[in-house]
């Protein structure tokens, strides 16, 4: 089954309802689907290997991903924002392909197809309708690849298959569902899961997209008053920049807005308690998701973030920051280094499976015999199935052979008023093998903290082995475009 | 048969997208259904026309057997004689 199904579903019953609106253009469903048989016959007769989109979200984004779907060609959206040097070798590891958006930042030897973003759209319009009979992909194959974030090492190319992303889209969104009024904001951009799957889920409940190409406070709340938004999925970063947007006195109706998930980093408790009091009659999701796994595989939904506010119970109100509990379609384990099954509370790594993990990459499979995909994640469950995030199994501080999280040594030194960012991560010691090593942010317009109130903050609230070694102030962390934190960056401050 | 196969009712409008299938025979109104569609409608067994929803999906007991409804039609779905029943899906709270 192909993916594309999704658009001529809803295309087939609601041809005439707006699908997308962009830049001020609106798409119906209709126009979207002959755009993205247009597309199908480009894609076809350049003949290329891949289809990718260098370019922030617009109409383009949606007419390639379909397009490339029916013609067989995996779609690979690229990150516009990567330096020459990474995006030159991302464009070689997928020649040929075709191209869409930043003519300037393709080379000419690599044998790729290159079309501006509104030359693509118009061509894509122009070359439908014909009338004969058209043979589709009957994706069997790969929809979709997009590079990982390679925060850690090198970029990896995951893979997702049209039976990872209808599996999903079939087990959680009910067809036709949404009411004609709904709008779904999407801002996050075009070469993230989320940036897919948001729109897969979207068309086929039949809500209409907003668009918000490269997302700024202000224009993310303009557009949500204007558009009468009733959806949206935010990162954290952004939640955080739009309540101060708010804060700062600027006024918008979200009246209308139900519902804001969010995800793709870690919400510090703060945000999104200012969050549920600034937007008391908005549903606030949390969803827990990677690549490999099409998306969201764990969520708390909106009731349980107010129902934590109001408990008095402190392992109740700890949920508020809790990935939630997996989807009823998943499975998920906890495990420790020798693949043991964990109990609950007992920390270790978050394992998956089902119909939408993949778990693929292009190079190999990381799935074992039995299907589990082990995501590198590490944290723990409670007795009632909610599931917390430490981490990245790959970011855990083994110190004389004790294995320490970052994140719990961050969330005690946090709470200093005087520290509004901080970031451990490991630094080579002679005794230890690894040790604790620190970066601290001071807050603005405060008195940084002494070296050693820091280690007597740790010291009286933790382990002393959580004691950092080594502390440096900076003026602010490393974070990616995603809100994500470069540790190795870190690292790399921590040994010069 | 192959997922991903398309089957149209010989008995009314229905079309379904395999997604799970074995041997037996997949029936709307009645009537095995077919790639193609015949020349001739036949006619709809009363005793298989509760109608078909676009969007659901239909299966068996054992869910060895997978449909999706692409488009509607008056007939309803069965497999060698018994009828599939729809399979709701889970929704998120609007998740993406």
């Amino acid at each position: 089954m192909n993916i594309a199904l999704l658009l001529e579903m809803a295309a087939e019953s609601a041809p005439d309802r707006v699908g997308l609106v962009c830049d001020g253009k609106r798409w119906t469903y209709g126009d979207l689907l002959s755009a993205a048989r247009g597309a199908f016959k480009l894609i076809q007769e350049s003949g290329v290997e891949y289809v990718t989109l260098l370019d922030e979200s617009s109409e383009a984004s949606m007419i390639a991903l379909f397009g490339a779907a029916l013609a067989g060609v995996p779609y690979c959206p690229l990150n516009y924002r990567l330096p020459d040097e990474d995006l030159a070798a991302l464009l070689e590891r997928i020649a040929p392909a075709l191209v869409i958006g930043d003519e300037e930042r393709v080379a000419g030897d690599q044998g790729h197809t290159v079309y501006a973003r509104e030359l693509f759209t118009l061509k894509a319009q122009e070359t439908w309708p014909c009338d004969e009979e058209r043979e589709y992909d009957p994706g069997e194959g790969v929809a979709v690849q997009l590079f990982t974030s390679g925060t850690t090492a090198a970029p990896k190319a995951a893979i997702l298959r049209h039976s990872n992303l209808l599996g999903y889209i079939l087990g959680t969104v009910e067809f036709a569902s949404a009411d004609e009024a709904d709008a779904a904001l999407v801002v996050v951009p075009p070469y993230h899961i989320a940036g897919i799957s948001a729109l897969l889920s979207s068309t086929y409940a039949n809500r209409c997209i907003v668009m918000l190409p490269s997302f700024e406070p202000g224009d993310w709340l303009r557009l949500a008053e204007r558009e009468n938004v009733t959806n949206a999925f935010v990162v954290p970063t952004m939640m955080a920049r739009i309540i101060d947007k708010i804060e700062s006195g600027v006024k918008a109706d979200l009246s209308s807005l139900r519902a804001i998930a969010y995800g793709g980093g870690k919400m510090p408790r703060e945000i999104i308690e200012k969050a549920l009091a600034l937007m008391p009659d908005t549903g606030f999701t949390n969803s827990y998701g990677l690549t490999e796994t099409s998306s969201t595989i764990a969520l708390l939904g909106p009731e349980e973030h107010r129902a934590t506010l109001a408990s008095d119970d402190p392992k109740v109100r700890a949920r508020l920051t809790s990935l939630g509990i997996p989807l009823p379609t998943v499975e998920i384990q906890i495990r420790d280094e020798d693949g043991n099954v964990l109990g609950p509370n007992e920390p270790g790594e978050i394992y998956v499976r089902g119909e939408q993990v993949s778990g693929e990459y292009k190079e190999r499979s990381a799935l074992d015999a039995e299907g589990w995909f082990p995501t590198r994640d590490a944290g723990y469950m409670d007795e009632d199935g909610y599931l917390f995030l430490s981490g990245r199994a790959d970011d855990v501080i083994v110190r004389g052979g004790e294995n320490m999280s970052p994140g719990e040594i961050e969330d005690v030194v946090l709470t200093h008023p005087c520290i509004s960012d901080a970031c451990a991560v490991a630094i080579p010691s002679v005794e230890w093998g690894e040790a604790v090593g620190m970066a601290i942010v001071p807050r603005y317009g405060h008195e940084p903290p002494a070296e050693d109130e820091i280690k007597e903050l740790v010291r009286s609230r933790l382990r002393s082995s959580r004691v950092p070694e080594k502390v440096i102030y900076v003026d602010e962390l490393p974070y990616n475009e995603m809100g994500k934190l470069l540790r190795c960056k870190v690292k790399n401050l921590l040994a010069d | 048969m192959k997922p991903g196969t398309r089957l149209k009712s010989a008995a009314c409008d229905t079309e379904v997208m395999v997604i799970r299938t074995a041997g037996g025979a997949i029936e709307c109104g009645g009537v095995p259904m077919a790639e193609a569609k015949p020349a001739e409608t036949a006619a709809l067994s009363s005793d298989h026309s509760n109608g078909t929803l676009m969007g659901k999906r239909y299966v068996d007991a054992d869910n060895t057997y997978e449909l999706l409804c692409v488009k509607p039609g008056k007939g309803s779905l069965s497999v060698d004689g018994v009828a599939l029943v729809t399979k709701d899906a889970k929704p998120l709270p609007a998740s993406d």
